[in-house]
């Protein structure tokens, strides 16, 4: 099963639970599955769109990934901010 | 004691002291996120804040004490599955039923809380309105910026958009009307169509006493309407630019208004390099520049649409506003002098005042 990796704050809104096994094709699936299992982090990694915010990236075994990037059973995915602010 | 809460680039200041004296900065909350606007209802002594992380987004919070426990409000969020997603809000006012609480926000949203602001409800009419595809955003977003709330009318509201302009509701919100009839945009042609609605509005209060009577700082503009926001007549005379963004009322005289004028819309900063408050108490008939304590030499500060507010009225009427720089200036005798409040802060979005 893929596993879902968070720190910082959306760590501890996830139960304060760094790895969520989830069962899903894409990372977005994922994404909305980890939302549904963690009702207060809706709105933290995606937006009322559904899409992943602007200034978080998620990387799939260590690559830059989006959306609709597949996953696997073995693969992990990262979600971390992005170097970015002022 | 007064206190002030200021929304800065890097995070919230509640800052205490005595009217006329230096303030201490007693907490900071949400350390390094920009902080739009937070406010104290003294009806309840909750503390709500809006915030918009670079990463997470817009979410509003409260707590009891700025330096205590903030929870997260919910229901502040556009329709899932939509085409558009909450930017920001910027800002938040108490309503006059009693738990009521507005936010206001990009893209041209209103909420509404009826709990003190734990839970949150998108205005519909406003969010539907038919003449939504034609709203433009200004130059910092489509932002509802001002709600200006009718004392013993709930049902009666003027919000400001910019840059959609005016809108008026006698019913709660369920149906809004525009408000714009004599706003003169000098950004569009002479002519515009009649109905235009790109009409950027930079801040709105009503005055509490003769609320019909409202006030407004325009894109390039300063007016007055009598007639609750149906009509509005340029009072502009007499400022050195009629462009800027913050706008302060003495509660006590309803033909009071403070304005800080900047140069221009292509030069933001105070004009002639020194900072003056202009006061009318004749309803924008005449002018007053005050400067007395204000910084009257080699001063170029921008003072942004939330960053001046007032508490107290008449002659203990206390004025305070703050500057992208980081500076914070204070009037304890409704503007005749001022001082020296904070110094050295991250840039001032917005500053809230209470006693």
């Amino acid at each position: 099963m893929p596993v879902v990796r968070l720190r910082g704050p959306l760590k501890r809104l996830a139960g304060d639970l760094a790895e969520h096994p989830i069962e899903g094709s894409d990372v977005l699936e994922l994404l909305r599955e980890l939302e549904r299992a963690h009702p207060a982090l809706d709105g933290w990694i995606l937006d009322e769109r559904g899409l992943i915010r602007r200034h978080i990236n998620v990387f799939v075994n260590g690559e830059r990934g989006g959306g609709e990037t597949a996953v696997e059973a073995e693969d992990r995915i990262d979600v971390l901010p992005a170097i970015s602010g002022g | 004691m007064t206190e002030l809460l200021l929304g800065t680039r890097k995070g919230l200041f509640a800052l205490d002291g005595e009217p006329g004296g230096r303030f201490e900065v007693t907490a900071r909350a949400f350390a390094g996120e920009p902080v739009e606007y937070a406010l104290r209802d003294p009806r309840t002594g909750r503390v709500l804040a809006s915030v918009t992380s670079a990463f997470y987004g817009p979410k509003l919070w409260y707590a009891d004490d700025p330096a205590g426990e903030w929870q997260q409000a919910q229901g502040v969020e556009l329709p899932e599955g939509g085409d558009a997603a909450l930017e920001r809000i910027w800002t938040i006012a108490l309503g006059e039923d009693e738990q009521t609480v507005y936010a206001g926000g990009d893209p041209g949203v209103l909420f509404q809380s009826r709990d003190g602001g734990a839970s949150w409800e998108l205005n519909r009419g406003l969010w539907e309105h038919p003449t939504r595809d034609a709203w433009q955003p200004g130059g910092g977003g489509l932002c509802l910026h001002s709600i200006a709330t009718w004392p013993g009318h709930p049902d009666r509201l003027a919000v400001a958009v910019s840059a959609a302009g005016v809108w008026l509701t006698e019913d709660g919100g369920a149906t809004w009307q525009r408000g714009n009839e004599g706003l003169v945009a000098n950004y569009l042609p002479d002519d515009p169509p009649e109905g235009e609605i790109g009409l950027c509005v930079h801040r709105l209060h009503r005055a509490r006493d003769r609320p019909e009577r409202m006030f407004l700082q325009f894109h390039g503009g300063v007016y007055r309407s009598d007639d609750a926001g149906q009509r509005w007549t340029s009072i502009a005379d007499g400022l050195p630019s009629d462009f800027g963004f913050p706008l302060a009322l003495d509660p006590a005289d309803p033909d009071s208004a403070y304005v800080i004028p900047l140069t221009a819309d292509t030069d933001r900063v105070t004009p002639d390099s020194r900072v003056r408050v202009y006061e009318t108490r004749d309803a924008g008939a005449s002018w007053t520049a005050r400067g007395n304590g204000l910084p009257q030499e080699q001063a170029y500060l921008t003072i942004l649409r939330e960053a001046f507010d007032w508490t107290g009225e008449a002659a203990a009427l206390e004025l305070y506003f703050g500057a992208t720089s980081g500076d914070v200036f204070g009037s304890p005798d409704a503007g005749a002098s001022w001082s020296e409040v904070a110094t050295r802060l991250p840039p001032v979005l917005s500053v809230a005042a209470t006693r």
